[in-house]
């Protein structure tokens, strides 16, 4: 029965970093604007939150840690995603070069900062190994995995929902991906529009990646980054169709089998089977594939998705 | 007037946007060093742009010279193999996938059934394409965006490669044991040719690096001389007129990304075949040449030969950076700069831009309208100056052109986009 509980906890815990990045990819894209760089975003925002629990220490109240980490959090994404920005809807460049260029600079920035405070510390100790000693006070059941980013998610995704379908913005934002020259025929501003929707992206990018490196561990080796969780929101995303609503439920799917790979080893008739620890680490991936495989062919996509907006063309 | 037209050449042009693209790349380094620490910095970048030629005596300095052309040949595959596939509308990024793939079947190839040279190495393309077919057939036939299948597959190859190659350890140890130490092995090896003798006998240099660049050269002629480069670059270009003229566009995609694959295996058998390194079976993350090769062909201008230079100062810069002080930097601060010339390649298109219709031409060609002007009534000029600045370079005179119903329209449709400033 208790591995049962670390199953599910690690199944929501998966489930809320994939539907908050599946969330800010959602909102980019129906701006218009492709973000491939998500997993650049989460590395920087997760480095940015570690590096508000290491100054925090482990004293402070758990309120205040959990509102500094959030912010710290938010606003590193936010700024890490105008460098998408800048690239994609001011000098309409290349948006799935930017995108990628943005995943690579986010592991080795995030690498030479976290090595750089660590040497700056130690010089003999060239690690990017970050502790966050504060993270239990984001637990809210004693002994169990279950923390304030599932709320933050579920909330997030409350919140989309009314935002992209029950408010102007929203709307207008949807318009500016579908067919930006129609919306701005009726006077919407679609540059203004796309730089809401890349940032609400990074921020939410962000959240994801500081909720992803705390799932369970209480310190991050930077080197790695966040293992391609960035697309798998991605493929999340095109699974959920776009739509907040069905990228909680693809998230769930995903979650789990990511939870999986971390406690297959705990369930008798798991270890039975003896299969190799490899084949559960990538579960994931090909689960992902073989839906995508089904589900990208009726794809929902916002039309003008990756089309840099032109003002003067017809 | 003959300046004029070097300065238009295409090739000049991306050759100067990848000149700035480094440097502004190694400017933004720079100051990333002096933030961490500003005694240190110009120490540590010189070390980073000097690489091997830090090392006093000739020889050293031809080993480690070596040792970077080792690690080039497969840098310079994976980067053909992102081009090529860019220069069809495929954007490649699969790539470090193919280059597992290629080196888990290289090295199955010698431990496992114990294999050639030759046969290892094509193993490794079957495999390196059949990663890439696999995204390609996603993308043709279930039109899965081939850039997150192919995120899923580096991860898929990662895995099974560690899986399949955990088999073949060293004894007491997580990597692949090295060809030379057993006979049946070292028949794997890429010969040297005598080319090691050149660098201070490097025995890891040899024929490696010749095929890489045999390949470059191949990859150029089949994109620009061949029928079926210009079917591949045609569907990239527009898939739907391909199609309408009888290209088999689905055919055309698999075909591709096949092929970017078989580029990146063999990319990866030329680095492990020749015993440089071994595989870590306990890595978790997707090995960087894949991701590298992206900088590279960015950067190298999307051309072949390009490429060849391309790859070659990428590598020559990662080295490097093993050089800084790694008391005060880490050796990732390399990563940070190829990741910086990536993002600002992004920009080389704008750049190619400025350099048809911006800063660099304006001004002279802001001389010949006001040469052409001058001789009218002043009071017009402003206008004339105001046309030119919006229309095309090729619409000189410009004071008359504005005057036809097309170059008015278009002025209208401006104006009202622009809320009416007029």
């Amino acid at each position: 029965m208790g591995m049962v509980i670390i199953l599910i906890q690690y199944t929501l815990l998966f489930a809320a970093v994939l539907s908050l990045v599946a969330l800010g990819g959602c909102f980019s894209e129906h701006s218009g604007v492709i973000n491939l760089g998500l997993e650049g975003i989460m590395v920087m925002g997760a480095l940015g939150g570690a590096l508000t629990f290491k100054f925090l220490g482990g004293d402070a109240s758990p309120f205040v840690t959990i509102l500094a980490v959030l912010f710290v959090a938010i606003a590193v994404g936010v700024a890490y995603s105008t460098l998408l920005g800048i690239a994609a809807i001011k000098l309409k460049a290349d948006q799935t070069l930017i995108g990628t260029a943005m995943n690579m600079l986010g592991t080795a920035a995030a690498t030479v900062i976290a090595k750089s405070i660590n040497l700056a510390e130690d010089s003999t100790k060239p690690s990017s190994e970050i502790a966050y000693p504060g993270r239990k006070s984001f637990l809210f059941v004693d002994g169990y995995e279950f923390n304030w980013f599932m709320i933050v998610a579920v909330v997030a995704l409350v919140a989309a929902y009314i935002v992209l379908y029950k408010t102007r913005f929203g709307l207008r934002l949807m318009a500016c991906g579908e067919h930006p020259q129609a919306a701005d025929s009726v006077g919407i501003n679609v540059y203004k529009m796309r730089w809401a929707g890349v940032l609400i992206s990074g921020g939410l990018g962000g959240i994801g990646g500081i909720c992803y490196i705390t799932a369970g561990v209480s310190s991050w080796k930077f080197e790695v980054g966040v293992a391609g969780f960035g697309f798998l929101a991605l493929a999340v995303m095109i699974f959920g169709q776009w739509k907040p609503t069905r990228i909680a439920l693809a998230a769930l799917l995903f979650g789990f089998f990511r939870a999986l790979s971390n406690v297959n080893s705990g369930f008798e008739f798991l270890k039975n089977l003896n299969i190799p620890g490899g084949i559960y680490n990538m579960l994931p991936y090909v689960i992902s594939l073989i839906v995508l495989a089904f589900t990208s062919r009726q794809s929902r996509a916002p039309k003008a998705e990756g089309i840099p907006y032109d003002k003067g063309m017809r | 007037m003959k300046k004029k037209n070097f300065l238009k050449s295409d090739g000049v042009q991306s050759f100067v946007a990848s000149i700035i693209c480094i440097i502004l790349g190694l400017l933004i380094g720079f100051i990333v060093l002096l933030l961490i620490n500003a005694k240190g910095a110009p120490d540590a970048m010189l070390g980073i742009i000097k690489n091997f030629f830090k090392w006093k005596s000739g020889a050293k300095k031809m080993e480690n010279f070596g040792v970077t052309l080792v690690k080039t040949a497969p840098l310079l595959m994976c980067s053909l193999s992102i081009l090529f596939s860019y220069k069809v509308g495929l954007f490649n990024i699969g790539v470090a996938g193919q280059y597992v793939a290629g080196a888990c079947a290289a090295l199955y190839g010698v431990f496992g059934l114990h294999w050639n040279w030759l046969g290892c190495l094509l193993l490794a393309a079957l495999a390196g394409a059949a990663f890439g077919a696999i995204s390609g057939l996603l993308k043709a036939y279930c039109n899965v965006n081939e850039v997150i299948s192919g995120i899923m597959l580096n991860w898929i190859a990662l895995y099974t490669s560690n899986m399949i190659l955990a088999n073949y350890l060293t004894p007491g140890r997580k990597d692949t044991p090295e060809l030379a130490s057993k006979a049946e092995y070292s028949k794997a090896i890429i010969p040297s040719l005598g080319l090691g003798k050149l660098f201070n006998d490097n025995k890891y240099v040899g024929l490696a690096i010749i095929i890489s660049i045999i390949f470059a050269f191949a990859v150029w002629i089949l994109l620009s001389k061949t029928k079926f480069g210009y079917e591949l670059k045609a569907t990239g270009y527009n898939k739907n007129a391909a199609k309408y003229a009888g290209m088999a566009e689905k055919r055309n995609i698999v075909v591709t990304l096949a092929i970017g694959g078989l580029l990146a295996g063999i990319g990866a058998s030329l680095l492990f075949l020749t015993d440089f390194s071994q595989w870590d079976c306990n890595q978790t993350s997707v090995p960087a040449m894949g991701f590298n090769g992206i900088a590279a062909a960015f950067l190298g201008g999307l051309n072949p030969i390009g490429a060849i230079f391309s790859s070659f100062f990428i590598q020559h810069i990662t080295d490097g950076g093993s050089n800084v002080d790694l008391t005060m930097y880490c050796a990732q601060i390399s990563d940070l700069i190829s990741a910086i010339i990536i993002y600002l390649c992004g920009f080389t298109g704008l750049i190619k831009y400025l350099f048809k219709s911006g800063i660099f031409s304006k001004k002279s060609e802001k001389d010949a309208v006001n040469a052409n002007a001058e001789p009218a009534a002043k009071p017009v000029e402003p206008a004339d100056a105001k046309v030119t600045d919006d229309t095309s370079a090729d619409d000189t005179p410009a004071g008359k052109e504005a005057e036809t119903p097309d170059n008015v329209a278009d002025e209208e449709a401006q104006a009202s986009g622009k809320g009416g400033e007029q």
